[in-house]
């Protein structure tokens, strides 16, 4: 699993390189989610754009990537592509997470 | 004009997602709206990741087999496999999971059966020969969970 995080305007963009996210790849993502977030700002975006395909082994380990945030922390999606927002709306996890249409949008809402 | 292919893999997490995208891709040579291919990889996944951690576990892992029969508007896509049978012989209900609970309770899996039912137009499973043959249709005239 490859992810790559920055840091802006005081979020933590974590950045999933990988077309991806399924049964073969959930529990490392989960870990690795872990080690990226051990540490950081209150707010993390996870940008999605990349991912073509998820399925509820990579939904369920977004969600364990939220709670293992913990302390008041949160977890917010950005850019997910039609078949990842079709999966968060059928399972109402898109009433869990904020769901930012690009990465620009999710890092523009936390200025305001 | 009936279209047809078939194909086999070892029932593990990689084996599974080598064969999902070659069904995804022959299905977008078959020409299917997109959205639609979209529904069927979801669905077919979530049956075929089924297989892989409940059918085979605690034995030799086996083969998953697939076989899709596209006719007029309608893709039947029959999944089989060599382990035991569903508990009863019934398909699990796949009840949307409840979110709406505090964060700390929030479900991690139990989706799988719902996102099956929820995209899918009819589903029959059977048991046959010692396998199970489990068959998800999808009307392609309409979308569904749009």
């Amino acid at each position: 699993m490859s992810l790559t995080s920055t840091k802006a305007d005081g979020a933590q963009i974590v950045t999933v390189n990988a077309e991806r996210i399924d049964a073969a790849i959930a529990i490392q993502f989960k870990e690795d989610m872990r080690s990226e977030t051990e540490s950081g700002p209150h707010r993390v975006i996870l940008d999605l754009s990349a991912v073509q395909f998820i399925d509820s082994s990579g939904l369920g380990a977004i969600v364990a990537a939220m709670k293992q945030l913990g302390g008041g922390r949160r977890l917010d999606l950005a850019g997910p592509t039609p078949m990842v927002e079709k999966v968060f709306r059928l399972t109402r996890m898109d009433t869990i997470f904020n769901l930012y249409g690009s990465l620009n949008e999710a890092v523009a809402a936390t200025k305001t | 004009m009936a279209d047809t292919f078939a194909c086999s893999f070892t029932a593990t997490e990689l084996d599974a997602r080598s064969g999902i995208s070659l069904v995804v891709k022959r299905l977008r040579d078959f020409n299917l709206p997109e959205e639609r291919v979209g529904d069927v990889q979801i669905a077919l996944a979530e049956a075929v990741n089924n297989v892989v951690e409940h059918a085979y576990s605690g034995q030799a892992t086996g083969d998953v087999r697939i076989r899709c029969d596209l006719e007029r508007e309608q893709l039947w896509i029959r999944i089989s496999d060599a382990g035991p049978p569903f508990p009863d012989d019934q398909l699990p209900a796949g009840e949307r999971a409840d979110v709406s609970g505090p964060l700390e309770d929030l479900p991690e899996g139990g989706f799988g059966w719902f996102l099956i039912r929820e995209l899918t137009n009819r589903i029959h499973y059977e048991r046959q020969n010692g396998n199970n043959q489990l068959s998800l249709c999808f009307e392609l005239s309409t979308l569904k969970g749009s």
